[in-house]
């Protein structure tokens, strides 16, 4: 087995594990990078989703070898700095979303992901976009507000952004 | 030993007492009201030198926000500062706390409790003020962290260390707060946790690591109580990181299954074991299909059960009434499944047990591991982590032995993990039901009689106790009927079943609630006016002793708030319309309506407005998440939710098989908190037990269809 080379969250790693490996379990057992979910195992409820190459991607049903040479955002890693919340998860608290949390990784995760596709995000975009996460706690409907707050927060940041470039 | 010692009282109602073999010392596990009061500056307020303040929980936070709840009530009588609050959940110790966590009732049965703990610390720190500055006491006084007297003031960390010597006062006679100077409670807070659940930070208990800790995945028989007959281990072996294949025997008082664990040095490797073990199971192989089990509850239907209420004379008027109504009623067995999978972490070594778990049942699982292990209960350290889901799966016993005996046979600190297929074939099921309704209108289409038969898998009969104990909650209907009888009959099953978020109230609030609707509209009666008109005083009658009574002007109230907010009155374009249910349960009144669309047999739920009367909201925002979330989880099941078995094991296995309510199915939904100053009564429960029957009335007033079978299927 020889080391697989990757990069998660901006840093690059080793780790000795078999090709195969899902992400999730490299990211989990051998990073100790706890906050990427195990749900399901099979995709289905999109605990587990993790950025690659900036795109939401379900770590339990991709294997390590894959992504060697990409870049893995994972929740830990989602502060633009490190010091602040990304407006996702400034939204998120200011909604009050989570219940038992479990899952609130992986909507945080793909949310920020449709945010940085379509940054004013339609209902059925959202429905089209969230449709893969399961949450038991039945916070969906303040997950739609969190987004919709989310991207007045991601607006008004690129607007004092500018207006500091400007300055 | 008292069995009965660390049961819950929350489960004792309606039946007898939950019988359960795992126990701790009677000293350790005195019920709360003979517990000896705890100093509350060491139990409850930890006051650092440095002022920080950490809060203790001692309930399990399963997502219900009993974290932050609690905390505020402390909070409020300690007069302690909120924005410099931490809390935490306190570690096992159960001459101190009672952390079982179910029934709706932490709020209930806590909040006096924690105001007198908090109030009892306030003085503790007043009386040390006063000591140092030699002044009376009731010249000083407290405000959020600083007691002042005069011009001298000192903050709660100057005097925490001579405060927590001093006396306890009488609990009972500690002066509280005035309600109307609350500044905490009724105020709705941010919840501490939630940051940490935004940023990866939150740990549950799958997060766990301790040093030198592997992992393991059992393969368990599929069926309750079969035996092992043999594994072949070699193929599992030779998989990379795995460490030891072993038994796992059954411990029937736990309910876990006779199985074989495949540990390993990590988690995958633990699960590529397992797929690669070879194992054979004995024993008789139950015949239970959940046809074959339909139709004895059939045949039992036919036949009159024990009568468990009987009033006036319902079957004769039935009888001889030429306006009567029948129907059937089905329910399937439903899953938990909690988003978290079951897991455990725990270490035993020759003198004790250490344990992290997501649990409900702290003082359960150490007493259970303490019988399993042989070890002393008093060597037992327990950790209550976040759970990612509770639900009533983690007031089980099962995943905490299992990891105790992984744990003693390889002698490392274990994490047991379950798959979401474990998750799914081995849990304790939401009883299957099935009910025949019958009922009667007299000249002027009022009815005159009720006749409830109801057949279920009972919890008890499983667990022990009189078999109708957690069947026939919620089939008080608080409705003015002269004649009503209820009868039950168990059909038996080797299926493990247990308590499901609001228990018998999910099923009997559907059947109730839907028959009553067939019953206004065979009235020709708007089913709101319906209902309204027939709310009697004194149903239903009360479960304990030290039960508040049913207030039926309570219950007027949600109706009539969810049927102005929900706009019952005001119509909507064809293929769309409303359907309505209101419920009692864990003594707090719900009523919902819903808003639903038909199309080509495609449901469709747009909105939902629930009104609830949970007496005094601490927290009421908490109060909305948990009914908007009691919404969702009895959507789901509604929607789509059934679990079926063949040859005793179930048949689903992941959440493709047995779907859950996604984003796209949700509803808009508005919760309306009723204003009260009355006790704070449940609300992890209660916001359940309404939606099916209001989303199945709304069918039927879109399409005629009435659903008398759940899952929803329609055409």
């Amino acid at each position: 087995m020889s080391p697989i080379a990757l990069n998660v969250n901006g840093k690059a790693q080793s780790v000795d594990a078999d090709p195969q490996t899902p992400l999730l379990w490299v990211i989990r057992d051998n990073l100790n990078l706890t906050g990427t979910k195990f749900g399901c195992g099979r995709g289905f409820c999109a605990a587990c989703t993790v950025h690659v190459n900036g795109r939401a991607t379900r770590s339990c049903i991709t294997p390590v070898s894959t992504v060697q040479g990409k870049q893995v955002t994972t929740i830990e890693g989602l502060s633009p700095d490190g010091a602040h919340l990304s407006a996702v998860q400034q939204a998120w608290i200011a909604e009050q979303v989570p219940q038992c949390g479990y899952c609130q990784s992986g909507f945080i995760m793909a949310a920020a992901d449709l945010l940085a596709r379509k940054p004013q995000p339609t209902e059925d975009d959202i429905n089209e976009a969230l449709s893969g996460n399961l949450c038991r706690c039945g916070t969906y409907v303040r997950i739609r507000h969190a987004i919709h707050r989310a991207a007045e927060i991601k607006r008004a940041e690129s607007v004092s952004h500018r207006k500091g470039e400007l300055a | 030993m008292r069995a009965e010692a660390v049961t819950r009282r929350d489960f004792l109602k309606g039946g007898t007492a939950l019988v359960i073999g795992f126990t701790l010392p009677l000293d350790m596990a005195c019920q709360s009201d003979s517990r000896p009061p705890a100093n509350p500056l060491n139990a409850w307020v930890k006051i650092a030198p440095d002022n920080s303040v950490t809060l203790m929980l001692a309930k399990c936070e399963i997502g219900q926000g009993i974290m932050t709840t609690l905390p505020m009530v402390l909070a409020e009588e300690a007069d302690v500062d909120w924005n410099s609050v931490r809390v935490v959940h306190a570690d096992l110790d159960p001459t101190m706390y009672d952390m079982g966590t179910g029934g709706s009732g932490s709020t209930t049965a806590q909040f006096t409790p924690m105001r007198q703990a908090g109030a009892a610390a306030r003085q503790m720190l007043l009386a040390a003020a006063a000591q140092r500055w030699n002044v009376p006491r009731e010249s000083c006084r407290t405000s959020k962290g600083v007691v002042y007297s005069g011009s001298q003031k000192a903050a709660y960390g100057e005097l925490a260390e001579a405060a927590s010597k001093l006396p306890v006062p009488d609990l009972k006679s500690v002066p509280l707060k005035n309600p109307s100077e609350f500044a905490y409670i009724g105020k709705p807070l941010p919840r501490l946790e939630i940051p940490s659940k935004c940023d990866g930070s939150a740990q549950f208990g799958l997060d766990v690591r301790v040093p030198g800790m592997v992992r393991a995945v059992i393969a368990r028989c599929p069926y309750y109580g079969g035996k092992l007959k043999s594994f072949d281990a070699s193929k599992a072996k030779a998989i990379p990181g795995v460490i030891a294949v072993i038994e796992v025997p059954e411990v029937r008082q736990a309910h876990t299954r006779a199985g074989v664990a495949v540990v390993a040095e990590n988690t995958w490797a633990a699960m590529r074991g397992r797929d690669a073990l070879v194992v054979s199971w004995d024993g008789a192989k139950p015949e239970d299909t959940t046809e074959t089990l339909r139709q004895r509850m059939i045949a039992l239907a036919d036949q009159p059960g024990k009568v468990i209420r009987d009033e006036g004379n319902a079957s004769d008027v039935i009888a001889k009434s030429s306006k009567k109504l029948e129907a059937v009623y089905e329910t399937p067995f439903l899953a938990h499944a909690t988003m978290e999978p079951m897991n455990c972490t725990v270490k035993v070594s020759s003198d004790g047990a250490e344990i992290w778990a997501p649990t409900q049942s702290p003082e359960w699982i150490a007493g259970a591991v303490a019988q399993a292990t042989g070890l002393s209960p008093r060597s037992i350290v327990g950790h209550t982590t976040l759970s990612g889901g509770g639900f009533g799966r983690r007031y089980q016993l099962d995943f905490a032995v299992e990891a105790a005996l992984v744990s003693k046979a390889i002698g490392k600190p274990v994490q047991v993990v379950w798959t979401r297929e474990d998750d799914m074939r081995f849990d304790f099921y939401r009883q299957l039901t099935y009910h025949k309704m019958t009922a009667a209108l007299d000249e002027q289409n009022r009815p005159v009689a009720w006749h409830h038969r109801l057949v279920s898998s009972s919890i008890r009969e499983f667990w022990g106790g009189k078999p109708e104990g957690q069947e026939i909650e919620g089939t008080d209907l608080p409705y003015s009927i002269p004649n009503v009888r209820l009868e039950y009959a168990p059909v038996p099953t080797s299926i493990p079943r247990a308590w499901w978020r609001s228990v018998a109230n999910s099923f009997n609030a559907f059947v109730v609630q839907s028959f009553i609707d067939e019953l206004a509209h065979a009235a020709n009666q708007d089913p709101v006016a319906f209902r309204l008109s027939l709310l009697a005083s004194t149903r239903p009658p009360k479960t304990a002793s030290d039960e508040p009574m049913f207030e039926s002007e309570r219950m007027r109230t949600v109706m009539n708030v969810a049927a102005k907010r929900g706009e019952w009155d005001k119509s909507l374009p064809k293929g769309r319309a409303r359907g309505f249910a209101a419920h009692y349960s864990f003594n707090t009144y719900v009523a919902e309506v819903a808003e639903v669309s038909v199309e080509n047999n495609n449901l469709q739920v747009h909105r939902v407005t629930c009104a609830v009367d949970c007496g005094r909201a601490v927290n009421p925002d908490g109060v909305k998440a948990q009914m908007e979330g009691g919404i969702i989880y009895g959507l789901s099941a509604a929607l789509s939710g059934e679990i079926t078995v063949k040859d005793g094991a179930v048949e689903q296995s992941n959440f493709d098989d047995y779907p859950i309510a996604r984003i796209f199915e949700a509803p808009e939904t508005e919760v309306i908190v009723i204003a009260s100053d009355k006790p704070p009564t449940g609300c992890g429960e209660p916001g359940v037990p309404p939606i099916a029957p209001a989303v199945t009335n709304a069918i039927f007033a879109a399409t005629g269809q009435r659903v008398r079978r759940l899952p929803i299927r329609l055409g």
